[in-house]
């Protein structure tokens, strides 16, 4: 494969887990919350596109909007109803419950839809080759990459330009301070877990191609949306983006030239990246 | 001149722009009864944390007895004899009291590390944390779990940790705020109880108390000494009374 | 009605042994005679009271929150296969030995450096390590066999004298029970310690601890490398046990599950080990053939109501309720 096209397939790759990981950085950054179900929400996400898609004839880019809705507004339940409870416990116990989590999620998508793994069908125009003049290459992929970077922008945008985004980064960086300024942080938890959900769910559903649904989703690529978190910064949105193209790059290289084991190089990269600087690539400085 | 048990020269920490220690020359001399005053956010609290090596300091250095501890860990500080209590509590709250006063004393007399001999079987250990339960009065609660107490027990408790490490210098972080006013006096018997050597430095908001306490006061304002003397020269000290005492002195 | 020196009392006597504690092993040696044909099962869950009590030293104990334990278990268990496969080192109670060794190294090591930090870097760093294991094992297919592992293990008599019993699993029950036994022992002479009690103090008041003067950081590596070490004697006697070793003791799926057995019985309690694995491996085993899917949302429901409700597991409700009885009768 020539570097061009593996550059692209690592891009896309790595769009997908910053789409899915961002939120979960907010909140963790926000609230300090160890949310191991957050791959869940991606995996719900993913179900709700494939059954809108299936059983109402939704097309795929409704689809994904309606699952971004469906999966926000049942984080926002869940969150009121139990996380909630957990904001002051302690870390072992948030541990604990979103593990529990993960079991409830998987074991519902196995009961209610099946063990089996999920395709989506993407629409005629997203499907085929595309025609870059130098090069062609798979258009879903590029397509990824597109939506990835308007995202990113977007949410570039979002936290460093309007108030909403500057109270988040003022809560990320010192919860205390921003509280006694008067800002409500469990609103802005609220607000950015549903919103980080929501976008998992669409993560999930645009990520299927790559990442595959099924029922196993959410504990298989656990490991890897903490990686891009805890590498990115926590609550850094540019830093997560950075890290999910670094991983998804590195991951993509590896499985073409070390189709055997060779996740093992982002393991160890991410053991060497955390001790020399614990807060991430992009995160605060110092322990 | 002799050395003094503590002694800062030229003390400054700076958090960015903002100074909250600047320049402070310090002498707690053996035997102190010395109480640190200042309104808030006077950099009281910061001074401790330089004093024992919890902040390093951005210039200046710290002396023990005469010799530079500027770079020694806090670790270190404390086996050198330099002990602090915490304005809000530090305590281990899933343990009981006397457990909280044990482990202190363990680590001061070396067997913290110790894996074969069960705590409860090291009576020497038991006996000195005990005793220090008695000090304080708190006899009746040793077997609780600190969650179980009212706030101004635990403040005993606090101090009963200190005393576990037998210091020589006692860093005393507003020790009575929150504790009912009828159960003062029991601080100052536990203060009056230790061996006339220690150095004790208080920081205090309660006048009252830092007037039966001190036989010497250090005004800190915005992280610089603004005025130290006997209990009597800072009570006349018009100043003094301008910036910090107000009406505290004439009620 | 207190006498002054009641609590001293108490400490004093705490790390006495009661005659309640004979129990558990009485209950083994009884489920021996009892349930012959479960010798299998029952060997696998001896394994796991020992890989959870492990556990329990750092987790429960020095509140070092780890999601990768398995790592120790996995390099146990592979360093026994590993040695009788390539060596034909099949002597059982060196191997074990070895297996201690060289988990306790891996935990000393990585102790050292991970230590340092805290919250979720020490949970991904813990995470990373183990997976790090698990690929070095898949990838190092000439010696661990890679995906497929080392089947077909044999090993010599234990004590020169008993066989491991591949059909009905009789004498690896009582060999595994017997190193649970001292393992337990050391354990409770640990945990009963003063170092023991400084490592509580650590889990309750890190800042306090430092302020102490403690050496915090050593007691840390200590206690992990202590606890690695342990986790390794679990691996091995998983790998003696079966006669083989797969990639399977090594994976997230192990390191998660010891974790919620241990919650689950109740952490930093020494017994939690004990009350969990008997819990939640019975009722795996009864319910999970006939309705894995429903198991799994049971146990997940499970997970949600301790972490809300029930924080100290099954040993913490035991001691409510007892404190309840006790405190109704006093009133």
């Amino acid at each position: 494969m020539d570097p061009a096209s593996i550059l692209l397939g690592g891009f896309a790759s790595g769009m997908v887990l910053f789409i899915v990981s961002v939120g979960l950085s907010v909140t963790m950054g926000l609230m300090g919350f160890v949310n191991l179900a957050h791959g869940g929400f991606a995996m719900l996400g993913g179900y709700v596109i494939v059954l809108a898609m299936k059983h109402w004839g939704l097309s795929f880019v409704p689809a994904l909007a309606l699952a971004f809705f469906a999966i926000a507004a049942f984080s926002v339940v869940l969150e009121r109803l139990l996380y909630s409870r957990l904001y002051r416990a302690q870390e072992l116990d948030q541990v604990l419950f979103t593990i529990g989590l993960v079991f409830v999620m998987t074991a519902a998508v196995t009961l209610g839809v099946g063990p089996e793994t999920q395709v989506i069908r993407l629409p005629d125009w997203l499907r085929g080759q595309t025609d870059l003049g130098f090069m062609t290459y798979r258009t879903y992929s590029l397509a990824l990459i597109v939506a990835g970077t308007l995202l990113v922008i977007a949410l570039w945008l979002g936290f460093e330009r309007t108030r909403y985004g500057a109270r988040i980064r003022a809560a990320v960086d010192n919860r205390r301070m921003a509280q006694s300024l008067g800002i409500d942080v469990g609103r802005l938890f609220t607000v950015a877990f549903a919103l980080g959900s929501g976008l998992a769910a669409v993560g999930g559903g645009l990520g299927a191609e790559i990442l595959g649904l099924d029922p196993n989703y959410p504990l298989r690529y656990l490991v890897y949306f903490l990686i891009v978190v805890a590498v990115g910064g926590l609550g850094k949105v540019t830093g997560v983006f950075f890290a999910a193209i670094l991983i998804g790059v590195l991951d993509f290289v590896l499985k073409i030239y070390f189709p055997k084991g060779g996740t093992i190089f982002i393991y160890a990269l991410t053991l060497i990246l955390l001790l020399a600087r614990p807060h991430g690539l992009f995160g605060k400085r110092g322990t | 001149m002799s050395s003094a048990r503590l002694e800062t020269k030229g003390l400054s920490k700076k958090f960015g722009a903002l100074e909250v220690a600047r320049e402070v020359n310090f002498r707690l001399e053996a035997g102190a009864r010395h109480a640190l005053i200042g309104p808030n956010g006077a950099g009281k609290t910061t001074f401790i944390n330089l004093l024992t090596g919890a902040l390093p300091p951005s210039r200046g250095s710290v002396l023990l007895e005469g010799e530079d501890v500027t770079t020694l860990a806090q670790a270190k500080r404390v086996k050198r004899g330099i002990a602090r209590t915490f304005q809000i509590n530090q305590l281990f709250r899933g343990l009981t009291v006397l457990e909280n006063v044990c482990i202190p004393v363990s680590e001061r007399m070396g067997v913290g590390g110790g894996m074969f001999r069960a705590a409860g079987r090291r009576a020497e250990v038991l006996d000195e944390a005990m005793r220090l339960i008695g000090i304080l009065r708190l006899e009746d609660d040793a077997g609780r779990r600190i969650v179980e107490l009212p706030y101004g027990r635990q403040r005993l408790v606090e101090i009963a940790i200190a005393l576990g490490l037998a210091p020589r210098v006692l860093l005393l972080d507003e020790p009575a705020a929150g504790i009912p006013s009828a159960e003062t006096h029991i601080l100052l018997d536990a203060i009056a109880s230790l061996p006339r050597d220690i150095a004790v430095l208080i920081i205090e908001h309660d006048m009252d108390l830092v007037f039966r306490f001190a036989e010497r006061i250090t005004v800190l304002v915005s992280g610089a000494i603004y005025a130290e003397g006997t209990p009597q020269e800072i009570a006349a000290n018009r100043d003094v009374r301008a910036v910090y005492l107000g009406g505290a002195l004439d009620a | 009605m207190d006498a002054p020196h009641t609590a001293a009392g108490q400490l004093a006597r705490r790390h006495r042994f009661q005659w309640w504690e004979l129990l558990p092993w009485i209950a083994a040696i009884a489920a021996f005679f009892a349930f012959p044909t479960y010798l299998a099962f029952g060997t696998q869950l001896l394994i796991v009271i020992l890989f959870a009590l492990s556990l329990d030293l750092v987790l429960g104990y020095a509140g070092i929150v780890t999601l990768g334990h398995a790592a120790f278990f996995g390099a146990g268990a592979y360093t026994v296969g590993m040695l009788a496969s390539q060596l034909g080192w099949n002597e059982p109670l060196s191997g074990l030995l070895a297996a201690a060794a060289v988990a306790g190294l891996i935990g000393f090591v990585s102790g050292l450096v991970l230590l340092r930090t805290h919250g979720l870097t020490l949970l991904m760093l813990t995470l990373c390590t183990m997976a790090l294991l698990e690929q070095a094992a898949n990838m190092g297919a000439h010696w661990t066999g890679g995906f497929d592992g080392i089947p077909g293990l044999s090993f010599d008599k234990i004590l020169g004298l008993f066989s491991f019993d591949v059909l009905y699993f009789r004498s690896q029950y009582l060999y595994v029970l017997a190193v649970l036994l001292l393992c337990f022992v050391a354990v409770r002479m640990l945990v009963y310690s003063s170092f023991g009690q400084s490592l509580t103090g650590v889990r309750e008041n890190l800042l306090r601890m430092h302020a102490v003067g403690a050496p915090v950081r050593a007691r840390l590596v200590a206690v992990y490398t202590i606890s690695a070490a342990l986790a390794g004697v679990a691996g091995g006697l998983f790998t003696q046990a079966t006669g083989y070793v797969n990639l399977s003791v090594l994976g997230l799926e192990r390191a998660a599950g010891v974790m919620i057995i241990l919650i689950l019985g109740g952490y930093g309690r020494l017994y939690g080990a004990f009350v969990g694995a008997v819990a939640y491996m019975v009722l795996e085993h009864m319910l999970a053939k006939a309705y894995p899917t429903a198991w799994q949302l049971g146990i997940g429901v499970t997970l949600i109501l301790v972490a809300l409700y029930a924080r100290n597991g099954i040993i913490g409700i035991g001691e409510a309720l007892l404190r309840r009885l006790r405190g109704g009768g006093q009133a």
